[in-house]
């Protein structure tokens, strides 16, 4: 077996582990970090179940080999938690506006709202569409979820 | 957990080669979203994989001394699309490759892995036909250049001798200056779907914006590779700006054209996609060069 040691930025904290090199991201943040928020669905890049934010891009984690990992740094949804517990306003956002239902596409969509709000532009509804197009909800509550980013982006856009 | 049977990290271009020639089964590898598909689906399992993703010097895109558009073949899709040359160059390849996949995909796909893996629905490859973009190859024999054209064999199949690599996608002064085109992809979805047909379009208009100095056309699946339509281009050479040349670049594209039937679509609508997209293409084109139909 090849192993290699990969040392990133995760969730903030610089971090160090020895991975197989037949790791996909997805495996290593799950497997050696407990980060269970990268959920595995297609496992093929079709679903962003597994998106994750890698040097402030969108990448389904699934694609993507651990070792590539060496010198980056990765946020998933736990990084979204603030000190006490509390929820970002994207994450009440979802509630607010039910775009929640089985939840197992949302952490992967909450990730690719963080990008999008991050770049403090303001979208129109189809561009929301057009960027949040990566990420199948089976339970097919598109509709709540671009309400859910698009009322947070305007908040934030208004103060 | 890929089944792969071993992994080697480049280093440097010069260290791919040599990688390369080390391990003569072994797979490039540069975003991924390609071949570690096909290594779950089976069809590349157990395979050596040689990975260039960590060569930052294969991205971002420069102008050479001599005004060539040179594109890093590890440049993912959306860094081409953000790119400020390319804006300001050729546009349509920009906005060609923002209809790969999904934002995510855009993210980890490179222009480099759309060519080299040889399909012709790649949604970049008829837009770097249509400009006639040369391929920067390098090997242990050095560098060599050929024209995307001779780059393309068969289905799956690109003119990559072993040990050799794509480093660099190339596109003259004289393939873009006074040059503007427009891509129109052909697909079931409006996101994460693989083109039925996608026809790219630029034309280079006089100075007037009456006559059609020049077109040039070319198709993804219109053919087991990407491929010009010679007919069209020289139908409409050297006419005036108007809706009947429109109808007759439309006309000619079924001289050069030959689709097939797949479970996509029949060869039928794919005949008739590849004329409606060509006028349409070329009356978008006209109308970014300035021209008035």
């Amino acid at each position: 077996m090849q192993t290699q040691l990969v040392t990133c930025t995760i969730n903030g904290k610089l971090t160090q582990t020895v991975v197989d090199t037949r790791a996909s991201l997805t495996d290593m943040l799950r497997n050696d970090y407990r980060l269970t928020s990268v959920k595995k669905g297609c496992e093929v890049g079709e679903c962003g179940a597994c998106n994750v934010l890698i040097d402030g891009e969108c990448f389904n984690s699934c694609i993507y080999l651990a070792v590539w990992a060496e010198g980056k740094t990765i946020r998933t949804l736990e990084d979204l938690l603030g000190p006490n517990g509390e929820l970002s306003d994207i994450q009440q956002a979802f509630i607010d506006e039910a775009a929640v239902q089985c939840g197992f596409c949302t952490p992967g969509v909450i990730m690719t709202a963080v990008e999008i709000l991050g770049m403090g532009r303001r979208f129109t509804r189809d561009e929301l569409r057009k960027l949040l197009s990566g990420h199948l909800c089976r339970c097919t509550g598109y509709e709540n979820i671009v309400n859910a980013v698009e009322k947070t982006m305007n908040k934030r856009l208004d103060g | 957990m890929y089944d792969i049977k071993a992994l080697y990290e480049a280093t440097s271009v010069a260290d791919a080669v040599s990688l390369l020639v080390a391990h003569p089964e072994a797979k490039i590898i540069a975003g991924g979203s390609d071949v570690l598909i096909q290594i779950r689906e089976g069809r590349l399992a157990g395979c050596e994989l040689v990975s260039i993703y960590k060569l930052d010097e294969l991205r971002g895109v420069s102008l050479d001394a001599d005004g060539t558009l040179r594109i890093g073949p590890l440049t993912s899709f959306s860094h081409i699309t953000k790119d400020p040359l390319i804006r300001q160059i050729i546009n349509v390849l920009g906005e060609a490759v923002d209809m790969v996949g999904g934002p995510q995909v855009r993210n980890i796909g490179t222009i480099g892995g759309n060519t080299c893996n040889g399909v012709t629905s790649a949604d970049s490859a008829s837009t770097l036909h249509a400009w006639d973009a040369v391929m920067e190859v390098t090997g242990p024999n050095g560098v060599r250049q050929l024209p995307i054209k001779e780059f393309y064999i068969w289905a799956g199949e690109v003119a990559l001798q072993p040990g050799e690599l794509l480093t660099a996608i190339l596109i003259a002064k004289e393939s873009y200056e006074g040059y503007v085109g427009h891509y129109i992809k052909y697909a079931m979805r409006n996101a994460m779907d693989i083109a039925t047909t996608g026809c790219s379009v630029n034309v280079k208009l006089s100075a007037d914006k009456k006559t059609i100095e020049d077109a040039r056309i070319a198709y993804g699946v219109a053919g087991p590779v990407p491929m010009r339509a010679p007919s069209a281009e020289a139908a409409v050479k050297g006419l005036p700006v108007s809706q009947a040349t429109v109808e007759a670049f439309g006309e000619a594209v079924l001289k050069d054209v030959n689709p097939r039937t797949s479970w996509r679509a029949s060869k039928e609508l794919r005949l008739q996609l590849a004329q409606e997209l060509a006028k349409r293409a070329l009356a978008r084109s006209i109308q970014l060069a300035g021209g008035d139909i």
